[in-house]
C-alpha cells in the first residue's frame, strides 16, 4: 500500500485539448512509468481550468506550480527534473510578458489572483468524471439540505434572499421564476436546463458542463423540489461532444448513488434526468423553440404568453435555466441566500462568468464578482491588449448585444449598468477590440450571423436582418449610399419592435450600438469610402507611404503572391497586378505604413 | 451500489476529502527527500518508497512529501529534511529504508527528534 505526493492536475477543457493536452497526457504517462513514479504521482484530467489562451495547462500540487504551453516533447525533461529529481522547470513558468520575471505558483498570477470563484470552483481542481471528487468539495450538501430539511416554499425563499438572477442574458430573478412554476396547476412539470450556449465566441457553459456537471445536476434537482417537477432534460448542442460525454458520466454516476431516480437520499422524492441534444441551430436557445425542440417539431418560437411557467413543455408547466444558472443553486443552499447576497453589487447579485476573448492578452474563463469595471476585466485579470495596440471597444452579449467603447470602459458589469450604455450582460461573451477591427464590419458579421440563423418564422426578422445584411455588405465593399445609415436605423427600430421572439428582436443590436458610438466610421465608408480600420479590402488602396515605411520587408515576407517588391534599405511597393488584396501585409507591417 | 443516505454522502465527502487533500487541505508537516542524482544513486528511491508506505498507513491528510535537489552535501546523501508546523527544520543524512522508517514514526508522529541520525538542525 502506497499513497500519492504528487498530483499533477491537467487540464483537459476542450481549449487545452486543442492545443494538445491529450498527447500531453500520454506522454506524462508513459514518462512517469519510465521512472518508475506511477505510484508516487497521480495525473489528474480535470475541466477547464480557464486560461486557455496559455494551454496546455497543468498545476502541480501540493506545491501549487503551474506550468502552461506544455507540449509532449517537453515532458521527458519535465518528468526527470521536477517529479524524480525535484527541481521545478522555470521555463514552462507563467511570465507576465517577455523579459519579466517568472510566476511559478498559480495563486500569484494576476489571471487568477483577480477573480471570485463560486461557480467555478472547481474548475481545475477535480476530476469531473469522478462523483466523489465533487462531494469531497461539499458536493450534493444542498441538494440534501433542500430534499431532507427544507419545504419548497423555503427553497424559494432561500433562492429569492439570493438574488441570484438568469445567467442566460435576460436577467429575470429566478426564485421567482420558480415561483410561477411552482404556482401553476398541473401534476406533472419539467425542469429544463439550456446548454444551448450558441453567441459566437461564449464558451462559459461549455466549460462548466467540462468541468464540473454534477454543479449543473445539482441545481436541477434543487429546482425540481422547489417547482414540484420529477423530470427534467438538459439541452446541450451535439457540437460540445466533451460537454455531452462527461454530463452522460455525470448523470450515470448520479443514479448509481440514488441521487437521481426514486427516493433521493431517503427523501422520498423523485427526480430523473435525461440529455437531449440539439442540432445547433442559434434559435433553440430561446426558449419556447428549445420547448419545441425536445417535443421533437421544429425549433421555431411561439408568441408569449402563456409562459413556460404556466405552458411549457408539452404544455406542462416549466422552468428552464441557464447553465451557470444552476450551478450557483447548489452552493445557495448550502451556504444560505444571504451569504450569495454579500457579492455584488444592489441589484445584481453574485458573480459572472465571462469568456473573454479577441484581442486580449490573457483569452480564458474568468468568473469576477458583479459591479467589476470593464476596465479591470479587461486590463487587470486580461492582461491588456497584446502588441502594444490600443483598445477600441468590447462587444458583450453576442449577437443580442452589443459594443462598449472606450469612453465607457469603467462601467461596471451589473445587468441595469450594461444595459445603460447600449449592451447587454448576455450569457458572458465578452470579445475586445483593438485598433485594427472596422466596426462596420464587425456589425456586418454578427448581422450575417443573425440572418443566417433565422428560423424564418416571422417576416422582420426573416426579410429584416436579410435586407440589413444586404446595406452592410454594400457598405463594406464602397457601394454605400448616403441614405443607407438612416435606413439601417429605420429598419432596426422596425424589426425590433415587430419580430417574434428575442433573436429578432435583439437582432439589430450590433449595429445600433456601433451606430450609436462609431457613426463617423460608418459615415467615412459612406461618404470618403474610406476603412479607417484597415479593415475592408475593396476600400484600401494597397499602397506604401514612403514616409512610413521603415523599409523592414516584413511585408514582402509576409506576401503570398510575391506582389511586393523590396530590397534592404529600399521602401517596400506593391505591384497592383499581383496583389489579391489578402490583407497579409497590412497585418505584418508594424508601422501601419500600407494604405 | 445502495442508494445513499445522506449520512453515506457525508461519509464519502469525507474520504475524498482525505483522497484530495494534497490539492486543499492544510498541511502541518513537511517531509522533503533530496533527489539530486547523487542523492538517487546513494538510494534516496528506496528512502522515499518507505517513506510513502508510511504516510499510507498512517492515514495522516496533512502530510507532504516532495522531492528536491540536492543540497549540496553530496557525502551525506541520502538527505531528508523534515519540517513540523512550529519547530525548526531537521536534516537527516545517510538514511535508508529503516531510518526513514523509525523517523516517520518517531519524529513525524509522536515529535521526537532522531538526533542519531540527523546532520544539523537549521537555523
Amino acid at each position: 500500500m502506497s499513497t500519492y505526493r504528487t498530483e499533477i492536475l491537467l487540464c483537459g477543457g476542450t481549449g487545452c485539448r486543442a492545443s494538445g493536452s491529450e498527447e500531453v497526457k500520454a506522454a506524462l504517462k508513459e514518462q512517469l512509468e519510465k521512472q518508475g513514479l506511477q505510484q508516487e504521482v497521480r495525473i489528474v484530467e480535470t475541466g477547464c481550468n480557464g486560461f486557455c489562451a496559455q494551454g496546455p495547462v497543468a498545476i502541480v500540487q501540493p506545491e501549487g506550480i503551474f506550468y502552461q504551453k506544455l507540449a509532449a516533447d517537453d515532458i521527458p525533461y519535465l518528468v526527470e527534473e521536477h517529479f524524480l529529481k525535484g527541481r521545478p522547470v522555470e521555463k514552462f513558468f507563467y511570465k507576465e510578458q517577455a523579459g519579466a520575471e517568472t510566476i511559478p505558483v498559480m495563486g500569484d498570477i494576476p489571471f487568477y489572483a483577480r477573480q471570485e470563484l463560486i461557480v467555478l470552483k472547481n474548475r481545475g481542481a477535480i476530476d469531473p468524471e469522478k462523483i466523489d471528487e465533487y462531494i469531497a468539495r461539499d458536493g450534493y450538501l444542498g441538494a440534501g439540505k433542500a430534499l431532507l430539511e427544507m419545504t419548497p416554499e423555503e427553497i424559494i425563499e432561500e433562492v429569492k434572499a439570493s438574488g441570484l438572477r438568469g445567467r442566460g442574458g435576460a436577467g429575470f430573478p429566478t426564485g421567482l421564476k420558480w415561483e410561477f412554476a411552482g404556482k401553476s396547476e398541473g401534476d406533472v412539470k419539467y425542469v429544463l436546463c439550456n446548454a444551448d450556449e450558441g453567441d459566437p465566441g461564449a464558451f462559459m457553459d461549455r466549460s462548466v458542463l467540462e468541468a464540473d456537471p454534477h454543479a449543473v445536476l445539482e441545481g436541477m434537482i434543487i429546482a425540481a423540489k422547489a417547482v414540484g417537477a420529477h423530470q427534467g432534460y438538459i439541452y446541450c448542442r451535439a457540437e460540445y461532444p466533451l460537454a455531452l460525454r462527461r454530463l452522460d458520466i455525470a448523470i450515470g454516476q448520479a443514479r448509481e448513488y440514488g441521487l437521481l431516480g426514486e427516493d433521493i437520499l431517503g427523501s422520498g422524492f423523485r427526480f430523473d434526468l435525461d440529455v437531449y441534444r440539439g442540432a445547433g441551430a442559434f434559435v433553440c436557445g430561446e426558449e419556447t423553440a428549445l420547448m419545441h425542440s425536445i417535443e421533437g417539431k421544429r425549433g421555431m418560437p411561439r408568441p408569449r404568453p402563456p409562459f413556460p411557467a404556466v405552458q411549457g413543455l408539452w404544455k406542462r408547466p416549466t422552468v428552464l435555466n441557464n447553465v451557470e444558472t444552476y450551478a450557483n443553486v447548489g452552493q445557495i443552499i448550502h451556504k444560505g441566500g444571504d451569504w450569495y447576497a454579500g457579492i455584488g453589487t444592489e441589484t445584481s447579485k453574485g458573480t459572472k462568468v465571462f469568456a473573454l476573448t479577441g484581442a486580449v492578452q490573457n483569452i480564458g474563463l474568468v468568473e469576477v464578482p458583479m459591479g467589476t469595471s470593464l476596465r479591470e476585466i479587461i486590463f487587470e485579470v486580461g492582461g491588456g491588449i497584446p502588441k502594444k495596440r490600443k483598445f477600441k471597444a468590447v462587444q458583450l452579449g453576442g449577437p443580442s448585444g452589443g459594443c462598449v467603447p472606450e469612453s465607457r470602459i469603467d462601467t461596471p458589469v451589473d445587468y441595469e449598468s450594461i444595459a445603460q450604455v447600449g449592451a447587454i450582460m448576455g450569457s458572458g461573451g465578452m470579445i475586445v477590440m483593438d485598433d485594427r477591427t472596422c466596426m462596420v464590419d464587425m456589425a456586418r458579421f454578427f448581422m450575417d450571423f443573425i440572418q443566417d440563423e433565422s428560423c424564418g418564422k416571422c417576416t422582420p426578422c426573416r426579410e429584416g436582418t436579410r435586407r440589413m445584411l444586404e446595406i452592410l455588405n454594400k457598405i463594406t465593399q464602397g457601394r454605400g449610399e448616403p441614405e443607407d445609415i438612416e435606413l439601417l436605423e429605420e429598419l432596426s427600430t422596425m424589426i425590433r419592435d415587430s419580430a417574434l421572439c428575442g433573436l429578432g428582436q435583439t437582432g439589430p443590436n450590433p449595429v445600433l450600438s456601433t451606430l450609436q458610438y462609431f457613426r463617423d466610421e460608418y459615415e467615412a465608408h459612406v461618404y470618403e469610402k474610406r476603412c479607417p480600420a484597415k479593415r475592408c479590402p475593396e476600400l484600401l488602396e494597397f499602397v506604401v507611404d514612403p514616409d512610413r515605411c521603415k523599409k523592414c520587408g516584413q511585408c514582402a515576407q509576409a506576401c503570398p503572391v510575391e506582389a511586393i517588391q523590396w530590397e534592404k534599405k529600399q521602401t517596400a511597393s506593391i505591384d497592383k497586378n499581383k496583389c489579391i488584396k489578402c490583407m497579409s501585409c497590412i497585418a505584418a507591417c508594424p508601422f501601419d505604413a500600407i494604405d | 451500489m445502495a442508494k445513499l443516505t445522506i449520512d453515506d454522502l457525508k461519509k464519502i465527502k469525507e474520504k475524498a476529502q482525505k483522497e484530495t487533500s494534497l490539492r486543499s487541505g492544510e498541511a502541518t508537516v513537511k517531509v522533503t527527500v533530496h533527489m539530486g542524482t547523487c542523492g538517487i544513486a546513494a538510494g534516496a528511491r528506496e528512502v522515499m518508497d518507505a517513506l510513502l508506505e508510511e504516510l499510507a498507513e498512517s492515514g495522516r491528510d496533512d502530510i507532504r512529501v516532495v522531492n528536491s535537489g540536492c543540497m549540496g552535501m553530496c557525502s551525506s546523501e541520502p538527505n531528508v529534511t523534515v519540517e513540523m508546523m512550529g519547530q525548526e527544520p531537521v536534516i537527516y543524512q545517510h538514511m535508508d529504508r529503516n531510518k526513514m522508517r523509525q523517523v516517520f514514526k518517531r519524529h513525524i508522529l509522536h515529535g521526537e527528534v532522531q538526533t542519531d541520525f540527523a546532520l544539523a538542525r537549521m537555523q
